[in-house]
């Protein structure tokens, strides 16, 4: 374990009562932070003290606190996840910042992700795209045995590494157009490498890719923004492939 | 003591015939509903995760009208995506002498001979085809070169039967369950509710005036307001209650309430004390901590555990003045591979669990609390390489170096035991229904298949069992008898009470006003189950603990501040709801361990123990399922002694020793 010392930090907290409702900026001051809590611990501590101030807590999605369910959020001082690399909010640590810093709290901005409250959003939209294709037509009880289908560990590896993505909606948050690319390309590049998605694979890219432009995201410019922030380092290179499986959908259309 | 009673064994549903021969005969057996008809029946599945999942997803498959609901944003998230070691199956694709036989054995004589033999032979024998569902689904579980799949190793068994999916199996395992159901989602089969929790289950008589679940009332979490739903059947897949501890390595928003809600209202709750305690997660660092972090059992294939040999060793690794690295081999206590020879580091968790409280409690600790254990990588580094080494772990070093600051690479991990899953839970009979008809109970939710203690990488088999591979077999012969039933009205008069009584409820709740958080009251309920319902349980403390819970519970009503308001996005209201069901718990926790005068699996009573500190069974009083009916507010349950009648297997004293 590192050395533990303690902080007092300023939190400045976007606050918003709901969709329609207009947002501000407020700061809250936090004292004698551990610098081995994680900044979800911290964010307790603040609402405690809001709460026994007869407050309101600050609203923010959080669930496993281990990095993996996707449901955390937050830019934080201007980046996904904050500042540090491939991890989620709930993986960032105290011992990150300094004595007397402002931490700026925001929640995803994107046109995809409207704000519920405060720091909550609605990424449902994620959903919504795995609905148009995001699966094998297969039904349960009729598969045949697992090693029928062999399958090079180059391309289980490289499938697994798409299918790494939690669906928090970084990518999307990080895009200056608010492209859902990369999570789009991961699902379809999972099932592109395997065999068991190869039957299906241009119709899952044509409907995913339709399904994304009807919610209102927008368009990649190869940026490479959602490739920096993702938690989980899902590559932009799933984006290639992703243009490559809908090219060759069209063409054969 | 509370009144008890032997529970009717035909109350089990047991099908006839010899163990292996028992699920296939049922299925053989059992009634069929036509499609036209199955589009006529509506089916409430509450849950999302493994077993949710997977069961609304295979129920919408065959045409029955779903409706799934989840207290996430999305159905992706539930807790199942947490796992990260593997699945059993009993494939023998290594040639290692598996069998569905074996695997069966293994997990009854894991769970230290406290589950019922028809639903665990059952279990094993469907494992194999959990792993074809989910390759054909596309989850992309580890592979060798040659294109086959990968196994490794969990505790508890001398064979290779867990697939993986590197330290994410449980993730690519819901996000199979999760296409599947978004398949049936787009297809109109299953409807899905995210951000709802139920907060009570509605029966209605039927003709011949028996209650049967007909529906549910839940809160929409974004707009606070109380919704009604209606179903011929209701599927309750909410996981377990490990939070009652508060630490625990579950999620934040895992909760017992739905499993205390249909216990109050006549499903019985069994063998509530089982918990499990996992062996290998991050140690505690201080009071403000929310939640413990696991690292995978898995890792126990190449990590050695020890503690130092000499006491003044570990005094100076308490002070911080040396660190595990520094010891020299020879005054190292490889404690596992030495108690345990046969089984080494890959004993079951309850063993490996208490193995590091005795080392701890002698002193031993090497962290500044004194309650950690090393977790040594430094032979395998030198055995397989790094590279090796990070590819198999590479995810769980990455999250243990960002929790920690420390590299494993260079320096032992550092572990000690958490909360981690609950054996315990609602009873179900051979068909998963609890003792209400129509009210059937899932995955870690209900008591079913691992008896005192859970094998790694069985909860997974036990969640996508229950959900793929029995469920839609047995919600069908329990809803072939309801075809003439036409749907239910939500304004029923049924579904009225049930919400007049949740609103009540959470009324009450917003009316105390006190002066104490909801957080502050669940951590001292957690501080009191860890003392008292913990590690090692004594009759004194179990006897205290009952005391606190219950002075606890006034403390609740008498100082709770919930603030804003109930018809709105509320998360302290959410969790203050949450917590009263956890006292509940809790009780009925204490209250299990303090009749049950046996140690077994999970649950240690220092009292029953050998001279070497092994646990001690008691197989002529305790070889049953202890089952708690709900007699009313304020009375004691009652207690229904389910009796293990072991046909296949010679009951023994479990050893991992040879």
């Amino acid at each position: 374990m590192g050395k533990e010392s303690f902080l007092n930090v300023n939190v400045k907290v976007w606050r918003q009562r709901g969709p329609k409702e207009k947002g501000e900026f407020k700061t809250y001051r936090v004292e004698h932070v551990s610098t081995e809590m994680s900044f979800f611990e911290m964010m307790d501590t603040l609402n405690e003290q809001l709460i026994n101030k007869h407050e309101e807590p600050i609203v923010f999605d959080h669930d496993c606190r281990e990095g993996i369910c996707g449901t955390c959020s937050l830019y934080i001082n201007g980046r996904p996840h904050g500042i540090d690399d491939a991890i989620t909010t709930c993986q960032l640590h105290m011992r990150k910042f300094k004595n007397e810093e402002t931490i700026t709290v925001e929640p995803w901005r994107s046109a995809g992700f409207p704000v519920i409250r405060d720091l909550m959003v609605d990424r449902s939209a994620f959903d919504k795209i795995q609905q148009a294709g995001g699966y094998t037509s297969i039904n349960c009880g009729a598969a045949q045995d697992a090693n029928a289908i062999l399958i090079s560990k180059v391309d289980a590896d490289e499938a697994m590494d798409s299918a790494s993505c939690i669906g928090c909606g970084a990518c999307v948050a990080a895009c200056k157009n608010g492209s859902a690319m990369l999570f789009v390309s991961a699902k379809v590049s999972q099932f592109a490498l395997l065999p068991q998605g190869k039957v299906e694979a241009a119709r899952r890219a044509k409907a995913m890719v339709a399904r994304m432009d009807e919610l209102g995201f927008g368009n990649c410019t190869n940026t490479r923004a959602c490739e920096m922030e993702c938690p989980k380092s899902v590559k932009i290179s799933n984006i290639a492939r992703l243009n490559r499986e809908f090219i060759k959908a069209k063409l054969a259309d | 003591m509370a009144i008890e009673h032997i529970m009717d064994p035909a109350l089990s549903r047991i099908p006839e015939g010899k163990l292996a021969d028992k699920w296939t005969n049922y299925k053989a057996h059992q009634k069929l509903v036509n499609p036209a008809n199955k589009r006529k029946l509506d089916i409430i599945v509450v849950g999302s995760g493994l077993a949710g999942g997977a069961a609304a997803a295979t129920l919408g498959e065959m045409g029955f009208k779903v409706k799934c609901f989840c207290i996430q944003d999305s159905p992706r998230r539930a807790h199942s995506i947490a796992a990260q070691g593997g699945i059993n199956a009993a494939k023998n694709y290594q040639n290692d002498g598996d069998s569905v036989y074996r695997l069966f054995y293994d997990t009854i004589k894991g769970g230290d001979y406290r589950a019922r033999e028809a639903n665990v032979y059952r279990l094993a024998e469907v494992s194999n085809n959990i792993i074809d569902q989910c390759v054909a689904q596309g989850v992309p579980f580890a592979r060798e070169y040659g294109g086959t799949l990968a196994n490794r190793s969990f505790g508890g068994a001398q064979v290779s039967r867990t697939f993986y999916a590197k330290g994410q199996t449980g993730q690519q395992l819901l996000l199979g369950a999760y296409s599947s159901l978004n398949r049936q989602i787009e297809k109109g089969n299953v409807t899905m509710y995210a951000r709802r929790e139920m907060l009570d289950v509605v029966l209605i008589k039927d003709k011949e005036g028996v209650e049967r679940a007909r529906g549910i009332i839940c809160r929409n979490l974004v707009t606070g307001q109380l919704e009604r739903y209606s179903a011929h059947a209701v599927v309750v897949a909410t996981g377990g209650y490990g939070n009652a501890y508060f630490l625990s390595t579950n999620a934040m928003s895992c909760n017992g309430g739905a499993a205390i809600q249909i216990y109050h209202k006549g499903a019985m709750f069994a063998n509530p004390c089982y918990a499990q305690i996992h062996p290998t997660c991050i140690p505690v660092h201080g009071d403000i901590q929310s939640k413990l972090t696991l690292m995978s059992e898995s890792l126990r294939n190449d990590g050695r555990i020890w503690v130092p040999k000499k006491l003044e060793d570990a005094k100076r690794l308490q002070r911080g003045e040396i660190r595990g690295h520094q010891i020299p081999e020879e005054d190292r206590d490889y404690y596992l591979e030495r108690r345990y020879p046969a089984f080494g580091n890959l004993v079951p968790r309850d063993v490996a669990s208490r193995a590091a409280k005795e080392r701890c409690d002698k002193g031993f600790g090497v962290n500044s609390t004194g309650l950690a254990v090393f977790l040594d990588f430094s032979d395998a580094i030198k055995r397989l390489g790094k590279d090796v080494v990070a590819d198999k772990y590479g995810n769980l070093f990455q999250m243990y170096q960002k929790i920690t600051d420390d590299n494993p690479y260079e320096t032992p991990m550092m572990i000690y035991p958490a909360i981690h899953y609950t054996m315990g839970g609602i009873w179900v009979d051979y068909e998963l229904m609890t003792t209400v008809k129509g009210l059937f109970c899932a995955g870690e939710a209900n008591f079913s298949d691992h008896g005192a203690n859970r094998l790694g990488a069985s909860a997974l088999m036990q969640g996508l069992a229950d959900g793929y591979f029995v469920l839609p077999y047995t919600l069908q012969n329990y809803l072939a008898d309801q075809i003439q039933v036409p749907r239910f009205s939500t304004d029923l008069p049924e579904f009225k009470e049930a919400e007049d009584g949740v609103r009540a409820k959470i009324e009450k709740i917003m009316a105390v006003q006190g002066s104490r958080t909801v957080d502050s009251i669940h951590k001292e309920l957690g501080h009191i189950m860890w003392e008292h319902v913990g590690m090692g349980r004594t009759k004194a403390g179990l006897e205290e603990g009952l005391k606190k819970l219950g002075e606890l519970r006034k403390t609740f009503w008498k100082e709770v501040y919930v603030p804003g308001e109930a018809n709105s996005l509320n998360t302290e209201l959410d969790k203050a709801i949450r917590l009263l069901d956890f006292i509940e718990v809790g009780e009925l926790m204490a209250r299990d361990a303090l009749h049950r005068e046996e140690s077994c699996g999970g649950h240690f009573r220092e009292e029953h123990q050998t001279e070497e500190g092994e646990a001690k069974r008691d197989d002529k009083n305790f070889m049953y399922v202890g089952c708690w009916k709900y007699m009313g507010e304020g009375k004691e349950p009652e207690l229904y002694k389910e009796m293990l009648d072991y046909q296949e297997i010679k009951v023994q004293t479990r050893n991992y020793k040879s």
